[in-house]
């Protein structure tokens, strides 16, 4: 649920009257962890049931027939909790409205796999007569595809029903392919793939401990690393008991940190991580920049991701270097607003040195999706840096209050530092925009949709900013400011973790936090060191409760009296 | 020979094979008195909402004068070809009790649950999902929800905390998803039965049998997810049922011939405007058609970030910084998007009134609840709260009335809606917004 309150611009860049205090939601890492500690005991997460992403519906469709059915994949929005998207999967819902829209595409999708263009080589043999059933032919493409489907090998009784419904619409419609196309279009709308429901089962190395079973295993690394469903070969490593025997989650897990896979898997998390769903709706004020389109948000967007894909993966970087490259790649809607020679296509692109313009930070990306549609806004890029890349968070300012402190009478003011400055000065505003100001005072030589500028009214821009205890002069110092910080690997650390297990870190994953922060380090700040330290730890597997267990009503009741009990 | 029958000589045609009928068009739609239909059932009642974000500014936007024939203070101004259709209630509280006051959330939440927030979700069904649940489950639809701001977070419609009814926000799919291949018009000639939807009916069994046996597996928090798209799936399974059905005649469904083309995706007030008139247009079509009695409408979220062209701050954020002009006292260009807003509720009214119904309009026959999320824009305040009901409810409501609640809570509209359309309750909300009385001047 987007949803009005949540997305919520926050308050504007003279509007704060928070007397707060800045929330860290960032874990403190503890003290004497080293390189070479090794993984520390935690309980591990809960066990969850989520729902799948449009996008993951698509890659795991796209994988089993491949990229010639056209999926026009579209779910309803949901909410971000603690910084991700993903961690609301695990409490989404279907609709009414949402489940027809998924009728739809199951339908279209149906019926592309099963015309005379793509059934020859998506289903797997040939009816013996195309106008009725044939139980064997229909009985090996529907047992192939429910297994990519659900993510695990269809029971005999299972794979009979959906037989049986193809058989019975074979008859009806006297059409083979028919009759297939109305069962795998109930499949594409089943509870079992749209919703991921994860088991548990005793650990046999650590008794009294639960940890995923194999099926819910290969899920969960699928959809962290690859943001799809497992394919087959991690399906059949799952069936074998090969992905729990030793060494077999080693071998699948850089199996899939080595398949170009990877690089759309974490396209999804980073564009998660930095909000870009927020892309979708940016506009500017068209008589104020004209020169900013649909195009340019779009491919502000895709810069970034391409920069940082590049950087992480291809360059194997430094996840702190991201905030000081000069290295990007360049579209011709963006070359307009960074004003540099525009050429065809996607182009690599370094700024010189002596470039304003250094890491993500001073991407149009970053500048004009925390910005208003008619100018810049040195809170909402203050608040943002903050929430997005250190963890923290800037409290909204309380309710009912009156504004007329800030809103400053003369509208004359040059300059966003001197209208801003009734923040600074005001003690009830000053509690947050000081944590949020001084960043965005930074970046004021860009203004709202992103282009560079050195003067604002005709007054020069003081570009002068502050982060943490460090000062600087513009969005250089500033990105150099934010790499040396040490919020910022611990942040990523925070997001990927709980990226990958589809909810926020409870306190009790404090330790399993700090020992990937210290392993993350000392491997460089890699994106897939840390990645590989994560999928490979006992946190990531281990999980406090078996969903089948709670789903027991002696367990229902013994939980009701426990809690009765302890009132 | 009656629907009834006809229904039954379809049938009795199928065997297994797509049919093609020619049906008699009817021409007499109407009882004798243009009350009820041909069938004998009585027109239904249809209940929808309105959203839009920032309240108003009560100086110029409530009117002096209380009870029918009030005056339209400068920011409703443009109300006057619908004011004796709306009800205007002021002077309204979204009382938090001890929930923290949540901004731009607990306004409208309790104008729409009667439930104070305690965090950022919404503490139950909305209303227009109580509603659905007794009136909009013999349609197509049980409910259409649609924005016009384009982005398809913007919802004030909830089936719960975790679960939005997202709306449509192209009026291009919207076109396709109501009017498009799926379209049964009820007033065609022909009536083609396609066999696969009898197939597909039967693999739902199918579907719903796996729903069942999942929610067996998982805890109860998830049961009531499961439960939830369990519903969605019944719904389908009313949608093919209907489409196995020749659909009564409707004299008002006059569907729109072909396909709009999608307007600015912009955030400028004109642009939004007119998206909301094309989403307008399409949804009181689609209830004309029967095809939904229920339906929600956002013009802009509570975080309003419509845009002013040439003015660089959009709404939300000119509320809150834009200085009180010293000789009109109030926020100009606030007050302006305000307007916009207003204009657009009254394009909404007008649209049903335009659609004839029996011997008097839509209108006559739909309830509306028009919501914001504060009272003043300029502090957000909670209290000097607007809510708007606009229709008569079938006969049983009285419109064109200013009511001043005097303090009182927002949820009382909303409880008298519910008891307009008949819905029993004893009460509505908990707490300080707990209504249990009815706002007698707006009953007929």
């Amino acid at each position: 649920m987007r949803l009005m309150y949540k997305r919520a611009a926050p308050h504007g860049s003279s509007k704060v009257f928070c007397a707060g205090v800045l929330g860290f939601v960032a874990l403190v890492m503890l003290a004497g962890c080293s390189e070479s500690d090794p993984e520390p005991e935690t309980p591990g997460t809960r066990a969850l049931v989520s729902l799948v992403t449009a996008e993951q519906y698509r890659n795991s469709l796209s994988y089993i027939f491949g990229p010639g059915v056209d999926l026009q994949v579209e779910f309803a929005p949901v909410a971000r909790t603690e910084g991700l998207l993903a961690n609301s999967a695990a409490i989404a819902g279907i609709g009414s409205s949402q489940l027809q829209g998924i009728q739809g595409v199951a339908a279209s999708v149906a019926s592309q796999v099963l015309d005379t263009k793509h059934r020859n080589y998506l289903v797997p043999c040939r009816p013996e007569s195309i106008d009725g059933p044939d139980e064997a032919c229909a009985t090996r493409f529907l047992s192939r595809v429910g297994r990519l489907l659900f993510r695990r090998a269809l029971t005999d009784d299972e794979v009979a029903m959906h037989v049986k419904q193809a058989g019975s619409a074979a008859e009806q419609l006297e059409s083979f392919y028919a009759g297939l196309e109305i069962a795998l279009e109930g499949m594409l709308i089943s509870p079992e793939g749209l919703f991921v429901v994860e088991r548990a089962e005793p650990d046999p190395e650590n008794p009294g401990q639960l940890r995923l079973d194999a099926y819910s295993l290969a899920s969960r690394l699928s959809y962290f690393l690859w943001n799809s469903a497992p394919d087959d070969e991690l399906l059949a490593a799952a069936e074998s008991g090969e992905l729990q025997a030793s060494g077999g989650l080693e071998r699948a897990v850089d199996r899939m940190l080595a398949s170009p896979r990877l690089a759309e898997g974490m396209r999804a998390f980073l564009d998660d991580m930095f909000a870009f769903d927020e892309v979708k709706t940016l506009t500017k004020d068209s008589t104020i920049y004209p020169e900013f389109t649909r195009v340019t948000a779009e491919d502000a967007r895709e810069q970034t991701l391409r920069t940082s894909i590049e950087h992480l993966l291809a360059n194997d970087g430094d996840y702190r270097d991201l905030f000081t490259t000069r290295s990007t790649v360049m579209s011709p809607a963006l070359a307009i607003i960074y004003g540099v020679p525009a050429e065809p296509g996607w182009t690599p692109h370094t700024f010189p040195d002596d470039s304003p313009r250094s890491g993500l930070l001073t991407q149009v990306s970053f500048l004009s999706l925390h910005a208003h549609p008619g100018r810049s806004s040195v809170t909402l890029r203050g608040q943002a840096l903050r929430e997005r890349f250190l963890c923290q968070t800037v409290p909204e300012p309380p309710p009912g209050i009156d504004f007329s402190v800030v809103s400053n009478p003369d509208a004359n003011y040059p300059t966003q530092r001197q209208r801003v400055r009734a923040h600074l000065e005001t003690p009830s505003c000053a509690g947050c925009h000081r944590i949020t100001d001084p960043i965005g005072l930074s970046l004021e030589r860009f203004d709202g949709a992103g282009g560079f500028r050195l003067t604002e009214n005709g007054a020069v821009i003081d570009a002068s900013g502050g982060l943490d205890g460090f000062e600087f002069e513009g969005a250089v110092g500033l990105g150099k400011a934010l790499r040396e910080n040490p919020e910022l690997p611990r942040c990523l650390v925070q997001r990927v973790y709980s990226y990958g297990t589809g909810a926020p870190p409870a306190m009790e994953a404090r330790p399993a936090l700090d020992y990937f922060n210290a392993e993350f380090a000392a491997r460089g700040y890699r994106l897939r060191e840390l990645l590989r330290t994560i999928a490979l730890s006992k946190a990531f597997s281990r999980v406090q409760n078996d969903p089948g267990e709670e789903s027991n009503p002696e367990y229902q009741e013994e939980s009701r009296i426990s809690v009765a009990s302890s009132r | 020979m009656s629907q009834w029958n006809r229904r039954r000589v379809l049938k009795g045609m199928l065997n297994g094979v797509g049919v093609s009928v020619a049906l008699p068009f009817l021409d007499v739609f109407l009882d004798g008195n243009g009350t009820a239909l041909a069938s004998g059932a009585p027109m239904p009642v249809r209940f929808g909402t309105w959203g839009y974000g920032l309240g108003g500014t009560s100086g110029i936007f409530v009117p002096k004068k209380t009870g029918a024939g009030y005056d339209l203070p400068e920011e409703i101004a443009s109300w006057a070809p619908v004011r004796d259709d709306v009800n205007l209630f002021t002077n309204g509280s979204a009382f938090p009790d001890s929930s923290p006051n949540r901004n731009h959330f607990t306004g409208w939440v309790v104008s729409r649950t009667g439930v104070a927030p305690e965090i950022d979700s919404v503490p139950t069904e909305t209303i227009d999902v109580t509603v659905a649940k007794q009136i909009g489950r013999a349609t197509r639809f049980n409910s259409l929800t649609a924005t016009a701001t384009a982005d398809a977070r913007d919802t004030y419609s909830f089936m719960n905390a975790s679960t939005p009814n997202t709306p449509e926000w192209s009026p291009l799919q919207f076109y396709n998803l109501l009017f498009g291949a799926d379209f049964q018009d009820p007033n065609a000639e022909e009536f083609t039965l396609d066999p696969r939807i009898i197939a597909r009916r039967s693999v739902l069994s199918g579907v719903m049998e796996q729903s069942r046996s999942m929610m067996k597996v998982v805890g109860a928090a998830d049961r009531e997810r499961l439960d939830q798209y369990f519903t969605g799936l019944r719904q389908l399974e009313t949608q093919f049922e209907q489409r196995l059905t020749k659909p009564d005649p409707i004299a008002s469904c006059l569907p729109p011939g072909e396909a709009p083309v999608n307007p600015l995706m912009d955030k400028s007030a004109d642009a939004v405007r007119l998206r909301h008139q094309m989403m307008t247009e399409l949804m009181v079509m689609a209830i004309a058609c029967d095809q939904t009695r229920v339906f929600n409408m956002t013009y802009s979220a509570a975080f309003s970030s419509i845009i002013k062209p040439g003015y660089p701050k959009p709404h939300h954020t000119c509320t809150h910084e834009e200085p009180v002009d010293e000789r009109t006292g109030y926020q100009q260009n606030a007050s302006w998007f305000t307007r916009r807003a207003m204009e657009s509720w009254v394009d909404f009214v007008e649209a049903f009134k335009k659609i004839p119904e029996g011997d008097g309009t839509l209108l006559d026959n739909v309830l509306i609840l028009g919501t914001t999320d504060v009272g003043y824009a300029r502090t957000h305040a909670i209290d000097g709260m607007p809510v708007f009901l606009a229709g008569r409810a079938g006969g049983k409501g009285k419109s064109g009335m200013h009511i001043d609640l005097k303090g009182g809570s927002v949820s009382q509209v909303g409880y008298t809606a519910l008891r307009l359309l008949g819905i029993d309750k004893s009460s509505w909300g908990t707490l300080s917004n707990e209504s249990s009385e009815v706002i007698h001047e707006v009953v007929a």
